[in-house]
């Protein structure tokens, strides 16, 4: 009896005097005391080393896109580093070009800040804030698609260009260590100030969407912050060609509101790609665009019909049918939207075609 | 039989009785890390460094602790919190220290807290009965020649990078049998210093 005592008193004693040890060490090692950020040349501020610099930047109000929520996936919390920060890390080097290398530009969610560091971050980034959202509606497009309706509270104040996103945040689920942020472009247009529309479509097993799907009801509140994102229309005399896939619908609808509203004059073709007629939504709406809009026009493709979709319309991949459209799109701009494989094979297909890749404009749902 | 000074168990612990090829123990990560000289070198400086570390305290966890309360059965699990605490300790420092070595060790830093050899290490001085510095002696030799063995693997297999291996012998299989032929020449050491 008296053995079993000490041996559990000798482990635990052993247990805790280097748990002791090791939470001492951390205090010391792990945060280096406050170090200084000078943002944009602007007045230095204090903030708590040892974080990441992507939640440090959270801690001061100023959000960075994180599609994947600081695990150096998704590649959007670029920023610039012109003191500080330390070696560039192996962790970071797939999402730089070699110019960005030589531009100082890092993953803001793999620097730690341990010293005192100098950033540049573009301006559009610094107006970004958080915004209290009420769920309005839940109206579903297909069947693994569905509209969110976000209100705002009274005089929030947001304003976005038509075609930029916000990152909504998922909140703590079904064993969800802390909460995630994805992004969503927004659907609606900017004219309408109360409320913003997302499309959300269903990724298997995915954290966001499957908080959303299965468990958001009108009436729940969530936080989203933005806006963000350089894909919106030049306002060019260029004829532009849209491509849009599965959920990539969303921007475009907000540009096309935006045209129809201001009396934008555009020659634009919008080529929305699905697999067949039950992947199709708000198609009576493109047809009003094309009514409203002169010179634009809407070309839903399906890439496989099936056989009771009776479907008469354009029929191959997105990118077959829109190099079937044109002779040559020299001189035109490229707007696309979708999965990350179907725009690198969407530019492949405007390159070759003769629009050069700087009047390529996308947005990545990765 | 008289035990041999500190001295001679830290040289004879690296290159007679070299615990991975003498006693093939910490093969894991030796096997996933000896690809490239500059991560075998991270790694190996971090066991040197662990091995070391974790044979003097263990050395007083025992005499001190579990020996005089008849507590001797507990020394494994004993020894492997003491170990696991102690690569924490490293990682912390290392992190702090080389952010750019850490990302490259990733997972491998952590493993070494179930890196057999370091446990083995530990046991061995506990049977050999041998003093502090004998302790200590052994276990920056274990680490030594453990860093040792992993370097000379990774200098092979970069110089094998260029040489022609049958598919089914590339990677894990090829490596196991440069081991052996390895410890080979180290058996003909072998019994040169009792230990
Ligand atoms: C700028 C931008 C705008 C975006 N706009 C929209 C939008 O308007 N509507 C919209 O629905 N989405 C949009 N996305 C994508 C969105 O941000 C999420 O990536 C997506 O909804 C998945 O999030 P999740 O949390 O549900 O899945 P996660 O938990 O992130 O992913 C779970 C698993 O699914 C995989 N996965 C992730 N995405 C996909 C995918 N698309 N197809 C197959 N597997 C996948 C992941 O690799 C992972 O293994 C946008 C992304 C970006 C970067
Ligand atoms: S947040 Fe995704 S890479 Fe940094």
């Amino acid at each position: 009896m008296g053995s079993v005592v000490s041996a559990v008193l000798v482990l635990a004693g052993l247990g805790a005097f280097l748990a002791l040890l090791l939470v001492l060490a951390e205090k010391r090692l792990a945060s280096s005391g406050p170090v200084r950020l000078r943002i944009n040349q602007g007045e230095p501020r204090e903030v708590e080393g040892g974080e990441p610099l992507l939640s440090a930047l959270k801690g001061q109000g100023i959000f960075i896109p994180s599609a994947c929520g600081g695990r150096g996936s998704c590649g959007l919390c670029k920023v610039r580093i012109l003191e500080g920060g330390g070696p560039l890390l192996p962790t970071e080097t797939p999402h730089l070009s070699p110019e960005e290398i030589d531009n100082q530009v890092r993953l803001s969610c793999q620097v730690k800040v341990r010293e005192a560091m100098a950033l540049e971050i573009p301006e559009s980034l610094l107006e970004v804030e958080e915004y209290p959202v009420r769920v309005e509606a839940l109206t579903p497009c297909t069947y693994d698609t569905v509209k969110v309706r976000l209100g705002f509270e009274a005089d929030a104040g947001f304003s976005f260009r038509a075609g930029q996103y916000v990152q909504v945040e998922t909140p703590i689920y079904d064993g969800l260590s802390e909460p995630v942020y994805r992004a969503y472009s927004i659907s609606s247009p900017p004219s309408e100030t109360r409320f913003i529309e997302l499309i959300l479509r269903r990724v298997p097993r995915g954290i966001c969407t499957t908080y959303v799907h299965e468990l958001l009801l009108a009436g729940d509140r969530l936080k989203i912050n933005g806006p963000y994102g350089d894909f919106y229309l030049r306002e060019t005399q260029a004829e532009a060609v849209f491509i849009a896939g599965g959920s990539g619908l969303a921007p475009f609808e907000a540009i096309l509101a935006d045209m129809a509203e201001r009396g934008i004059r555009k020659k634009a073709t919008l080529f929305f790609g699905a697999v067949s007629r039950r992947d199709l939504y708000d198609q009576e709406l493109l047809r009003e665009y094309e009514e409203k809009i002169p010179g634009f026009r809407a070309v839903p493709a399906l890439s496989k019909p099936a056989p009771e979709d009776q479907w008469e319309g354009e029929t191959g991949l997105i990118t077959e049918v829109v190099a079937r459209g044109y002779e040559s799109m020299a001189g035109m701009e490229g707007y696309l939207c979708g999965s990350p494989g179907m725009i690198d094979a969407c530019i492949r297909v405007l390159t070759e075609k003769g629009i050069p890749e700087d009047r390529i404009y996308f947005d990545k749902f990765s | 039989m008289e035990t041999p000074g500190p001295f001679t168990i830290f040289l004879a612990s690296i290159f007679i009785n070299n615990i991975l090829l003498a006693n093939f123990l910490g093969m894991c990560s030796f096997i996933a890390v000896s690809r490239e000289i500059k991560t075998a070198l991270g790694l190996g400086t971090a066991v040197i460094f662990v091995m070391t570390l974790t044979s003097g305290i263990n050395y007083f966890v025992y005499t001190l602790l579990l020996e005089p309360l008849g507590l001797e059965y507990l020394r494994f699990i004993a020894f492997i919190v003491v170990i696991a605490a102690t690569v924490q300790l490293v990682e912390m420092i290392i992190e702090r220290v080389s952010p750019v070595l850490y990302y490259a060790l990733g997972i491998f830093l952590p493993l070494i807290t179930v890196n057999c050899a370091i446990l083995g290490v530990s046991l061995f001085l506990v049977i050999r009965e041998y003093s502090f510095l004998q302790s200590l002696a052994y276990g920056a030799g274990g680490g030594a020649g453990w860093a040792l063995a992993i370097l000379a693997m990774a200098g092979l297999r970069q110089k094998m990078k260029r040489s022609r291996v049958h598919p089914a012998l590339q990677g894990p299989a090829i490596t196991m049998i440069l081991t052996g032929i390895m410890a080979l020449a180290f058996i003909g050491f072998s019994g040169m210093v009792p230990m």
